[in-house]
C-alpha cells in the first residue's frame, strides 16, 4: 500500500527539483532551441519558395527564348523567301530587257537592211536604165544611120505599143 | 564456422551451468525473498545499495534530514545501519512505517518526523535532472554559438533536435493549436524529464536503476502540474461546458457531476498510467532475473535451462522497456497537450464570428 501513497520527503524534493529543472530549461533551454528551429524552418521554407520562383522564372525565360528563336527562324525564312523572289524578279526583268533590246537591235538592223536593199535596188535600176539607155543609144546610133531604118523602127515601135493595148482590150 | 559456433555454444553452456551452480550455492545458504528484492528495488531507501561482495554490502550512505520533536537532525544513513538508534531516531520495521525513519513519542508509539532526507530516489532524481539540464543546455549552447541557418547541428544538438522537433511540431503544435508556444517549454520539459528518468531506470547499476517514474509521488507531481496548466489557463467556455452544459435540464445535475469528476480523473489517469507502466516493467524484469535464483535450487539442468530462458526473456523485456520508456513519455506529453488544447477550445459559433 505504501507504493500508492505519496511520500512527503520525496514530494518535497520532487517539487523542488522539477521546479528548478523547469525554470532552467524553460528560460535557457527550450525557447532557444525551438526559436532557432523555427527560424531555420522559416529560412528553409523561404529558400524553397525562392527556388520555386527562380525555377518558374527560368521556365518563363526558356519559353521566351524558344519563342524568340522560333520568331527569328520564321523571320529568316521570310527574308530568304523574299530574297529568292527578288532575285527571280530581277532575273526576269533583266531577261525581258535583254529581249527588248535584242528585238530593237534586230528591228533597226532590219530597217537598215531594207533601206540598203532599197537603195541598192534603186542604184541597180538606175544603172540598168543608164546601161539600157546607152545600149539603146548604141543600137539606135547604129540603126538610125539610114532614114529607112529609122522609120522602120518607129513603126515597129508604134505597132508594139498599139498591139498590147489591143490585146488588153 | 561450425566449429566456432559449437565452441561458442559450449562456452555459453559452461557459463550458464557455473552460474546455476553459484546460484545453487548461494540459494543453499538462504532462501531468496523475491518479494523483498522486488519491493526493495521499487521502493525507496536511505542508502544506495550497489551490490554485495560475498557477505559485505557495498552501499552509498545518503544524508538523512529530519525534523523531529528535538529539532533538526542531519546525519549519514550509515549511522542507522542494522537497526541502530541515533539521536532517538531509527529505521522502523513495523507494518505501518516499514523502512522509514521514526522516533518514539512519550507514549512509546512510533511517530514519523518531518522527513526530507535525500533518499536513493531523491539522489537519483538529482543526478538525472542534472544530466537532463546539462544535455539540454549543451544543445541550447550549440544554437547560441552557431548560426543554425549556416550549418547543420552536431553532437548533442543533432541528437536532440529531431526529438524536440517531433514533440514540438507533431504533438504540441497539433494538439494545442494557436498559442501553443506558451506551453511548449513545460511540455518539452515534462517529456524529457520522464524520458531520461525512464531510460536511467533501465540501466541496472549505479547511477541508474532507480524506479523514479514508477514512483507515485513523482508521477503525482507531474500530473498535478498538468492539472494546473489545464485549469489555470483555460477560458470561460471550458467552465461553461462543465457547470452549464447545453443539455436538457434534467440531465444537467448528472452531467455536471460527471464533468467535475472528469476534471480530476484526467490527470489522475495520467499519474496512474505512467506509474503503473514503469513500475510493472521494473517488476517484470526483476521477476525474470529472480527466476534464475529460484530455479537454481532445482538442479543444474532445470536451473541452467531456466537461466537461458530468463536471460533471453530479460533481453526481450529490456528492449520492450526501452520502447515503453519512450512511449510513456510521449503519451504523457501528448495527453497533457491534448487536455490543454481541449481546455482552450472555443465553441464553433465564436469561431465564425472571429473569422468574420
Amino acid at each position: 500500500m505504501s507504493l500508492l501513497l505519496p511520500d512527503s520527503g520525496l514530494l518535497f524534493w520532487m517539487v523542488l527539483i522539477f521546479a528548478i529543472v523547469f525554470v532552467i530549461l524553460a528560460k535557457f533551454g527550450f525557447p532557444v532551441i525551438t526559436r532557432m528551429m523555427d527560424k531555420r524552418k522559416e529560412y528553409i521554407d523561404n529558400s524553397l519558395r525562392l527556388a520555386k520562383e527562380a525555377d518558374a522564372k527560368m521556365g518563363r525565360i526558356l519559353e521566351e527564348q524558344a519563342r524568340i528563336m522560333a520568331q527569328a527562324r520564321e523571320e529568316q525564312n521570310r527574308i530568304l523567301k523574299e530574297a529568292a523572289q527578288a532575285r527571280d524578279n530581277i532575273v526576269r526583268k533583266a531577261q525581258e530587257q535583254a529581249q527588248d533590246e535584242a528585238k530593237k537591235i534586230l528591228d533597226e538592223a532590219k530597217v537598215r537592211l531594207e533601206a540598203e536593199k532599197e537603195s541598192a535596188l534603186r542604184e541597180i535600176r538606175s544603172q540598168v536604165a543608164m546601161l539600157s539607155v546607152r545600149v539603146a543609144e548604141k543600137v539606135v546610133r547604129q540603126n538610125l544611120e539610114s532614114d529607112k531604118a529609122q522609120m522602120d523602127l518607129v513603126y515597129r515601135m508604134l505597132d508594139e505599143v498599139t498591139a498590147p493595148s489591143k490585146d488588153k482590150n | 564456422m561450425n566449429l566456432l559456433s559449437r565452441n561458442i555454444f559450449m562456452a555459453v553452456a559452461a557459463i550458464v551451468l557455473s552460474l546455476a551452480g553459484m546460484g545453487r550455492a548461494y540459494a543453499a545458504e538462504e532462501d531468496i525473498d523475491v518479494q523483498e528484492i522486488i519491493f526493495g528495488h521499487i521502493g525507496d531507501s536511505y542508502e544506495w545499495h550497489i551490490t554485495d561482495i560475498g557477505k559485505r554490502e557495498i552501499s552509498i550512505p545518503l544524508p538523512v534530514i529530519v525534523h523531529s520533536s528535538t529539532g533538526w537532525h542531519c546525519f549519514l544513513s550509515s549511522r542507522l545501519e542494522d537497526g541502530a538508534v541515533y539521536e532517538g531516531l531509527y529505521i522502523s520495521s513495523s507494518d505501518r512505517y516499514d523502512g522509514k525513519v521514526v522516533e518514539l513519542d512519550a507514549a512509546g508509539n512510533e511517530v514519523r518526523p518531518l522527513d526530507i532526507s535525500i533518499t536513493r530516489n531523491v539522489l537519483s532524481l538529482m543526478i538525472n535532472s542534472a544530466l537532463l539540464v546539462a544535455l539540454i543546455l549543451c544543445c541550447a549552447r550549440w544554437y547560441r554559438k552557431h548560426d543554425a541557418l549556416e550549418e547543420s547541428p552536431k553532437g548533442v544538438a543533432a541528437l536532440l533536435e529531431p526529438v524536440i522537433a517531433m514533440i514540438n511540431d507533431d504533438v504540441i503544435k497539433s494538439a494545442i493549436g494557436p498559442g501553443y508556444a506558451k506551453f511548449a517549454p513545460y511540455l518539452l520539459t515534462v517529456f524529457f524529464f520522464i524520458l531520461i528518468n525512464n531510460l536511467m531506470g533501465i540501466i541496472p547499476f549505479f547511477p541508474g536503476g532507480t524506479n523514479i517514474t514508477g514512483n507515485i509521488t513523482v508521477t503525482f507531481v507531474l500530473a498535478f502540474c498538468t492539472f494546473l496548466c489545464v485549469n489555470l489557463t483555460t477560458n470561460r467556455y471550458y467552465w461553461k461546458d462543465i457547470f452549464c452544459p447545453e443539455v436538457p435540464l434534467w440531465l444537467k445535475p448528472i452531467l455536471i457531476v460527471i464533468e467535475v469528476f472528469g476534471v480530476f480523473t484526467k490527470p489522475f489517469a495520467l499519474m496512474l498510467r505512467l506509474f503503473a507502466n514503469i513500475m510493472a516493467g521494473h517488476c517484470l524484469i526483476l521477476c525474470v532475473v529472480a527466476m534464475i535464483f529460484i530455479t537454481a535450487k532445482m538442479g543444474a539442468l532445470i536451473g541452467g535451462s531456466m537461466t537461458v530462458v530468463s536471460v533471453v526473456f530479460g533481453i526481450f523485456m529490456d528492449c520492450l522497456e526501452l520502447l515503453v520508456a519512450f512511449i510513456q513519455a510521449y503519451v504523457f506529453t501528448m495527453l497533457s497537450a491534448v487536455f490543454i488544447g481541449l481546455s482552450r477550445e472555443r465553441p464553433e459559433k465564436s469561431d465564425i464570428t472571429e473569422k468574420q
